[in-house]
């Protein structure tokens, strides 16, 4: 059995209904007979699209993790966490399965997720072949667990509505949360610009060795 | 190859669309952003200060906030202890527009509630906390690690008036915030206090406000006026005291010497003295005083030094030191008493104006060697019997033996004569002397020789009672009785029903008949003064 690529055989295959048709003639700019859907070969500029959402990320994770996502203010003064400081806190406290539960949704996830996009974007532009299953299952993976690593912002937001005891206590959402919501975004929008069939427009030789 | 099936559906040509390249301004944003971030950050860093305390006491990470005028503007971050652990290390975050304010002489200070100058501050901080206060600085170097106060400073920025300078000996019950007095109305406070560094003295800073800092002249005199002075010295026992508050907490006051007529304000930062009390403030200037020592046979007990150097009544010095001195030479002890003597007080040969020069020296030295020569000698004296407090008087004693002066010596030594009290001792020890050689046998067997004819003179004179009694008293009795006679008839004549008793009745109200007519004919008289010419008129 040996894999068809819509695309390789110069047809076009809509993104949205999925229907396969013949391009009309010489012209770029078309679109489904069906849904009238604009039609590409591949995702347009996917790879670029990407990186540039990417580097987006890269850079607000920084402040992400430096500036506080929170204040809390009360009577005895005012408090500002950042992420880390929350898991410090949980952790010293005593509540270490928190403190894993938050490391890992709000530091480790965001960054795994950037790192393994990167990777994917990394082996299409440099033509990698191999492994091209494993790493369409990476891409799965990532975007089931993408949904996870808002956790702290929902912690934040449902805080910040909920404590507002005006001038006993309030919780207000604090800079680094918004840069924070923007990286989990901008991670979202760059796995959903990315186009997954690109990993095998390359591994097509090698399938058909496979099989 | 893979068929491709023939009834495939052709896609539909769109219309042509230009979009421009727009994903791009994504990562730019993003990067827009963390530069400014990273600058922001770096600002941030910038106005971060380090603030020396010596304790952390109410400072509390994240809640203790920095203030100036009352307006936040700044919170500590972070607290910890120094390398050597011998102070705390503040670091505080400043707002931005605090950033004028991170300059070198900037002041940082804790607020805590306090009372200090009869005033209590910082109530609000029982419940807020404690925080750090700023005094803003004026100099145009930024600095980023400061000395915090441990005590708050007086802000006197702004403040119409002048700050003075004083250098006093001791503290007394001064304090920061101590007020100022002129005339007993408050005119200043003390805003700070050190000491000099050699320990010898303090420095204080006073602030006295406008009008009134225009009273401070430079001859003014100022003086402790700290709560109550009591003084015990050998003109007995004084008290002073300022007000109520300067009882309470102390003071400082100041005055020009009524001497002085023309006084120029004096200008800020001016040093004072600072007078121990009132009088020594209002005493002249005595000029540099002479050390002259002077060795006592008696003892030194009540001898302060301090006391008094009276030459006829004109305390012309004091005493500086009262010590013990062994001399190996002698193998016996000295008790030098150092005393100092202000020649401007005595006025010795300096009158004409001269300035004290080497010759004039010469003269004074040549001058006391004739004063000594003409029995100028010091002598202990009590000043007080109750508390025996001793002092110097310089006198000249005629009966005072010679003595060669050792002119060269330095400090000079003024010879000496016994203390009055001494003198008296010595009497005392004469007159025991002298009775030790009354004859008391002698005058025993002479008191014996005197008692018996002392016997023999009672004998005689009781025969002479005894004659007395037989020869003199029937004489007596036979006169007492011859009076008794005549006492009778005597009696008999005053009875009242005796002739001559009534006579003298009748004739008193004669008299008294005579009487009124005498005052019918007054009245008549006063009402009709004519009836004398012309007789009495019928009514």
């Amino acid at each position: 059995m040996s894999y068809v690529a819509a695309a390789s055989l110069g047809l076009y295959a809509c993104h949205t209904c999925g229907l396969v048709s013949r391009p009309p003639g010489a012209e770029q700019h078309v679109c489904c007979p069906r849904c009238g859907t604009a039609l590409h070969p591949r995702k347009r500029d996917s790879i670029a699209r990407t990186w540039a959402l990417m580097i987006a990320a890269y850079i607000l994770l920084i402040p992400a993790n430096v500036l506080p996502i929170m204040e809390t203010g009360s009577l005895f003064g005012s408090q500002r966490d950042t992420i880390l400081s929350g898991v410090i806190y949980l952790w010293s406290s005593g509540s270490w399965p928190l403190a894993l539960l938050v490391f890992f949704a709000s530091i480790v996830v965001p960054l795994a997720k950037l790192a393994a996009l990167t990777y994917l974007v990394l082996t299409i532009q440099r033509h990698h072949a191999h492994r091209a299953r494993e790493r369409t299952r990476l891409y799965r993976l990532l975007k089931f667990v993408g949904r996870w690593s808002m956790l702290d912002i929902y912690v934040v937001t449902l805080l910040a509505a909920l404590v507002q005891l005006q001038s006993l206590a309030t919780i207000k959402a604090a800079p680094g949360a918004i840069a924070f919501g923007a990286v989990v975004v901008l991670t979202m929008f760059a796995s959903m610009t990315f186009d997954p069939r690109l990993i095998w427009d390359h591994a097509k030789e090698n399938h058909d060795q496979d099989s | 190859m893979t068929k491709i099936p023939d009834d495939l559906p052709q896609a539909l040509v769109a219309a042509k669309r230009r979009r421009p390249q727009l994903f791009w301004i994504i990562p730019a944003i993003a990067a827009l952003i963390g530069a400014w971030l990273a600058v922001d950050a770096i600002r941030d860093m910038n106005r971060t200060i380090t603030i020396r305390f010596q304790s952390a006491e109410g400072l509390e990470t994240g809640k203790t906030l920095i203030r100036f005028k009352d307006v936040t503007i700044g919170e500590v971050k972070a607290i910890a202890l120094a390398a050597d652990r011998s102070h705390v290390l503040v670091t505080a975050r400043l707002d931005k527009s605090a950033e004028p304010l991170m300059m070198q002489d900037t002041q940082f200070w804790v607020v805590r509630p306090r009372f200090s100058g009869g005033q209590l501050s910082g109530i609000g901080t029982l419940l807020s906390g404690a925080y750090i206060a700023v005094g803003a600085g004026k100099a145009n170097i930024r600095q980023r690690e400061f000395v915090g106060l441990e005590v708050a400073p007086i802000l006197t920025e702004g403040l119409p008036g002048r700050q003075f300078l004083l250098h006093a000996t001791d503290l007394g019950s001064l304090d920061v915030g101590s007020p100022v007095y002129f005339r007993q109305i408050k005119v200043g406070e003390v805003t700070a206090y050190d000491l000099n560094k050699s320990g010898m003295g303090l420095d204080l800073k006073i602030f006295v406000h406008a009008p009134y800092d225009r009273f401070v002249g430079s001859f003014s005199r100022f003086w402790n006026a700290s709560g109550v002075d009591i003084t015990l010295d050998a003109n007995g026992v004084r008290l002073q005291t300022q007000s109520l508050t300067s009882i309470l907490v102390g003071g400082i006051a100041f005055e020009t010497p009524p001497s002085v007529l023309i006084d120029n304000p004096a200008e800020a930062n001016h040093k004072f003295t600072l007078h121990r009390d009132h009088v020594t403030a209002l005493k002249t200037p005595d000029g540099e005083p002479e050390l002259f020592v002077l060795h006592f046979k008696e003892s030194l007990r009540g001898l302060a030094p301090g006391a008094p150097v009276d030459f006829r009544g004109i305390i012309v010095g004091e005493v500086k030191s009262v010590g013990v001195e062994y001399d190996p030479a002698r193998e016996w002890f000295d008790f030098p008493v150092q005393i100092m003597l202000y020649p401007e007080r005595i006025r010795l040969a300096l009158r004409d104006g001269k300035q004290p020069t080497d010759a004039a020296e010469r003269i004074k030295r040549g001058l006391l060697k004739a004063m000594i020569d003409r029995g100028f000698r010091a002598q202990l004296r009590t000043g007080n019997l109750l508390t025996g407090q001793l002092y110097i008087a310089l006198d000249f004693f005629k009966d005072a033996k010679k003595v060669s002066l050792n002119s060269k010596q330095q400090p000079m030594e003024l010879p000496t004569v016994p203390g009055n009290f001494e003198e008296l001792q010595v009497a005392l020890a004469t007159v025991i002397k002298n009775l030790s050689k009354v004859p008391f046998d002698q005058i025993a067997t002479d008191l014996q020789t005197v008692m018996k004819s002392l016997n023999v003179t009672l004998k005689s004179v009781d025969q002479l009672t005894q004659r007395l009694d037989k020869e003199t008293a029937p004489e007596i009795r036979t006169t007492l009785e011859s009076l008794r006679h005549t006492l009778t008839g005597v009696e008999r004549v005053l009875a009242s029903d005796s002739p001559l008793q009534s006579d003298v009745r009748e004739a008193m109200r004669e008299i008294s008949r005579a009487a009124v007519s005498l005052r019918s004919l007054a009245d008549t008289l006063d009402r009709q003064p004519e009836a004398l010419l012309s007789g009495k008129k019928e009514q």
